[in-house]
């Protein structure tokens, strides 16, 4: 022993821990384990890798991606990520610390998830949020599982199948077991009635359409039902608030906040509601305390709603959020601040609507939806071959024009320059029509 | 740790930005900004794009702070904090074992950082070739035959897992499985994780050695019984030893068994739960596989399965892409290092840790079970909590606070709830023996202070940033918003 750089232990360390527990090996330590049981074999495992052989490992694996411009969205954005945000919350004091239970010594913890809950409140207009949760996807699930608890009597949730792909999959999975009625429609006023707990939509359709809520939050109260807001929180910098479109509960997923897209995960997924709902909202919640002193400081509060506590009476099985993920949005939305934020919008939304415009201009495509309101994402008609289509653009070091609906998509952030729009229109210029 | 009370909002001065933003998409009209010919002739801005009845009408009130601010903010804020890296951290059932550094320089590497988890598989071979190792790894080290990493945590897991066993027994028309079987000693995730699943929880009473009875068990098995979720060893640290029997009582009875990893750990290089006879599992990376828990996650928390749930491994969707993909680097990269030859000690040694500590510390804490424990074991309180005439003796609460002011975090308190001053500890592989002891002689110097002076413990911690919060007056008046 001692060769290995994670176990500190020495042959005499062992001897001697051994000798205070009275055992005569390690082996003895699972002597309550019946032997049929103990894996006496060698395990199907690479040889151990000293750190640079890891580290070339990965370097090669990585090689065998390809490095893409990306002008795709749907529910993952290339936002541009500011050098601070790394840098923070790489700090070990946040990065190796557990689920702040001991509130003494976790401040540091208990304040940014405060910072955070603060910082989603005022971007959603709600009124209180979670302390996170693992993505907006499985958010979307728990808001609606949320509204059948808020809700007497009603076991049935609608919802509309212009949220993305990915929340209609999770969704699905959440709901498929609990006793909860679902229905799906694209068309969600039409499936309103007594039994109608909660509705789902988005704020921007999956064509990248912004949605006109206008009288839906008066519909779905008048039914006796809540209406859950799923939003890119990048673009509420902009946009209507889910508050001001009336809505009770807002989810949606935190990547777009600059968060790198780093094939999927770790993302973030907020939740926020309206204060009537505060005691059904899953998951941890930070509130401001005082101590003994008066001092101010934070800490895990309302607990009564949580697993630990209530076991299979929760308001959810999530004992976790995605801690160090809140923090990479808090510290995002302090370095932007309101204008900069609306800035990431200006410019995305520019070159979007250039990338539109030129597409067009190419005689490869038609509108898809003529006059209807965008901001970075898009879909168009393709007239050529999508695969045909797709492959150039991959050949050329672009990713987007995905398949969606009979339509393609693109989408455009700030980190896309007129050069690269310009390109990439420049490669299906050369596509035969 | 130095007290810091501001919040990012105070810092806050009008007109003062922390971003850095390219002024134009169109680096050329940077430089011809006076001329309008190269202006561009497409809707330009939002409020050109966008109706103005669907744009936001309040003003967007975040902070308006400089780089520096944001920097020296956040730096104060970790300074209130401890990590592993700060001392020990022996938070039972948490696994906080030490997270090798070469792993987070794998998981922020930009040739896996900048992928679009949409993107074709052709454009992805490496971090496909990841997933695929990680998962022959995962299925070597627990002997099942294949994970979903779709999970994000432990809990997550168990949600996944649960929706595996009812998609086994709906794939046999076997509907009437609705009741799953959690030992009163699980996690509390584990009945949670069922009703979210739909299923009616069923418990089962520990024996006085601390160990499912299987006798008590026997009654409940039947055809609605959809299976049984079992942590072991157990939340008390110990090996459900008649786990064989427990697995063949269940199979005969048509259910299946699912294994909750979160303590994983000491049978990690020694015993494997498909040995055991478990269906269906989860890990958790954030544990067993060394990576971080950033303050209350990211975590992972992969479900693996065996042979007969195999067929519907990819049925539920529990997240949106492919799940962290980012742990599962680091992950990856630990099990690499730890290689064929390692990985045979760690659950060995965090399990001699756990029973060091254990077996010094008896004559000052109560220890209800004197068994051979694993990676964690569980004191119910102080023997001599000094109470006296007028005076209340300390609890475990003190004890932990106590433990701050020493310069360690507390163990995990008040659980399981089998005993009412349950202080339970674990102490990983990867610390050393000085620090053990150091550790041990705290406890015991604890235990002297509370038989000579309680108070001293009921005021604890002294040296903190804060004192303890009034959680009662935080809950009843809630300020969750700045």
């Amino acid at each position: 022993m001692g060769n290995f750089a994670y176990f500190p232990h020495t042959e005499d360390d062992i001897r001697v821990m051994l000798e205070r527990i009275g055992a005569r090996s390690l082996d003895e330590l699972y002597s309550d384990v019946p032997a049929d049981f103990i894996y006496n074999k060698e395990y199907d495992l690479p040889d151990a890798l000293s750190e640079q052989e890891v580290r070339d490992f990965f370097e090669k694996l990585g090689k065998e991606n390809t490095q893409l411009k990306v002008f795709a969205g749907q529910g993952a954005y290339d936002h541009y990520v500011p050098s601070v945000i790394p840098y923070i919350t790489s700090r070990s004091e946040f990065l190796t610390a557990y689920t702040p239970y001991q509130c003494e010594i976790s401040q540091g913890t208990l304040r940014y998830i405060f910072e955070w809950q603060s910082m989603i409140c005022r971007l959603t207009g709600m009124d209180v949020s979670n302390a996170s949760m693992y993505d907006g996807p499985s958010a979307a699930a728990e808001a609606l599982r949320m509204a059948v608890a808020c809700t007497r009597k009603r076991n049935k949730v609608v919802v509309s199948t212009k949220l993305m792909q990915n929340v209609l999959d999770v969704v699905k999975s959440y709901l498929k077991y609990p006793d909860i009625e679902v229905v799906y429609a694209w068309d969600v006023l039409e499936e309103l009635g007594p039994d109608v707990a909660g509705v789902i939509v988005p704020s921007i359709c999956r064509h990248g359409i912004i949605q006109d809520l206008s009288g839906m939050a008066d519909a779905v109260h008048a039914a006796g039902a809540l209406l859950i807001e799923y939003c890119d929180p990048s673009a509420l910098a902009v946009l209507k608030t889910p508050a001001e479109w009336g809505a009770d509960i807002a989810v949606g997923d935190g990547q777009s906040l600059g968060i790198p897209l780093c094939y999927g995960g770790p993302y973030v997924g907020f939740l926020a509601c309206k204060s009537e709902y505060m005691r059904k909202l899953p998951g941890r919640i930070v509130g401001q305390a005082n101590d003994a002193d008066g001092k101010r400081c934070f800490v895990l509060t309302l607990q009564a709603r949580e697993q630990h506590i209530r076991r299979e009476k929760a308001t959810s099985n999530i004992c976790s959020n995605q801690s160090l993920m809140a923090l990479w949005v808090t510290v995002y939305l302090s370095l932007m601040g309101p204008e900069g934020l609306r800035k990431v919008n200006e410019l995305s939304c520019a070159g979007a609507h250039y990338l539109y415009d030129e597409l067009l201009k190419t005689g490869r495509f038609e509108e898809a939806f003529p006059g209807r309101p965008f901001l970075k994402e898009f879909c168009l008609k393709s007239l050529v071959p999508v695969d045909v289509l797709q492959q150039k653009l991959l050949d050329a070091g672009f990713f987007g024009a995905l398949e969606l609906d009979g339509y393609v998509t693109f989408c455009v952030t700030e980190r896309r320059t007129k050069e690269e729009i310009d390109a990439l229109v420049g490669v299906i210029k050369e596509i035969a029509l | 740790m130095r007290y810091y009370d501001k919040l990012i909002f105070e810092l806050s001065h009008p007109g003062r930005t922390g971003f850095s933003l390219p002024a134009s998409f169109d680096a050329s009209a940077r430089t011809n900004l006076c001329s309008p010919k190269k202006r561009l002739a497409v809707a330009s801005s939002v409020s050109d794009a966008v109706p103005t009845k669907l744009l936001r009408e309040s003003a967007l009130d975040l902070p308006e702070v400089s780089e520096v601010d944001v920097v020296r903010h956040y730096t104060n804020l970790s300074q209130m904090n401890f990590g592993v890296d700060t001392g020990f951290y022996p938070l039972g059932s948490c696994t906080m074992k030490y997270n090798p550094k070469i792993n987070e320089e794998i998981a922020s590497h930009p040739l896996f950082s900048g992928l679009h988890p949409l993107q074709p598989a052709a454009t992805v071979k490496g971090a496909q070739a990841v997933i695929d190792g990680l998962d022959a790894a995962l299925a070597a080290i627990t002997g099942m035959k294949h994970f979903t990493f779709l999970p994000c945590a432990g809990a997550h897991g168990e949600l996944t897992g649960l929706m595996l066993m009812r998609e086994y027994h709906m794939a046999r028309n076997d509907a009437a499985r609705t009741k799953v079987i959690v030992p009163d000693s699980a996690h509390g995730t584990n009945p949670a994780s069922a009703a979210v699943c739909g299923l009616q929880i069923v418990e089962v009473k520990s024996g006085a050695d601390g160990l499912v009875d299987v006798e008590s068990l026997k009654p409940l098995l039947g055809p609605d019984i959809a299976g049984i979720m079992m942590t072991n060893p157990n939340t008390l640290g110990l090996f459900e030893r008649q786990i064989g029997e427990i697995a063949k009582l269940v199979h005969d009875c048509g259910g299946l068994l699912y294994y909750d990893g979160a303590n994983m750990n000491p049978l990690l290089g020694k015993v494997r739960p498909g040995d055991m006879g478990f269906d269906i599992m989860h890990l958790n990376l954030h544990k067993t596989f060394s990576t971080p828990h950033g303050g209350g996650g990211p975590g992972s928390g992969p479900v693996g399965v065996g042979e007969r749930v195999l067929p519907y491994l990819r049925e539920p969707r529990t997240s949106g892409f492919h799940g962290n993909f980012g742990v599962m680097l680091r992950a990856y990269a630990y099990i690499l290092m730890l290689g064929k030859q390692n990985v045979k000690m760690a659950g060995p040694l965090a399990t001699l840790s756990a029973n060091y500590i254990k077996e010094s510390l008896k004559d000052c804490y109560k220890l209800p079970i004197p068994s051979i424990c694993k990676h964690e074991f569980v004191f119910d309180g102080l023997i001599n909590d000094g109470a006296c005439e007028g005076k209340a003796g300390a609890t475990t609460l003190d004890v932990a606070k106590r433990l701050l002011d020493y310069g360690f975090h507390a163990p995990t308190i008040y659980f399981p709830l089998l005993f009412h001053q349950a202080l339970m500890i674990e102490p990983t592989e990867t610390e050393s023996l000085e620090t053990l002891d150091e550790f041990i002689a705290v406890m015991k110097k604890i235990a002297a202070e509370a038989a000579e002076d309680p108070d001293i413990l009921h005021r604890a911690p002294h040296n903190a940033p804060i004192g303890r919060p009034d959680e009662t007056a935080a809950a009843r008046n809630p300020i969750l918003k700045a």
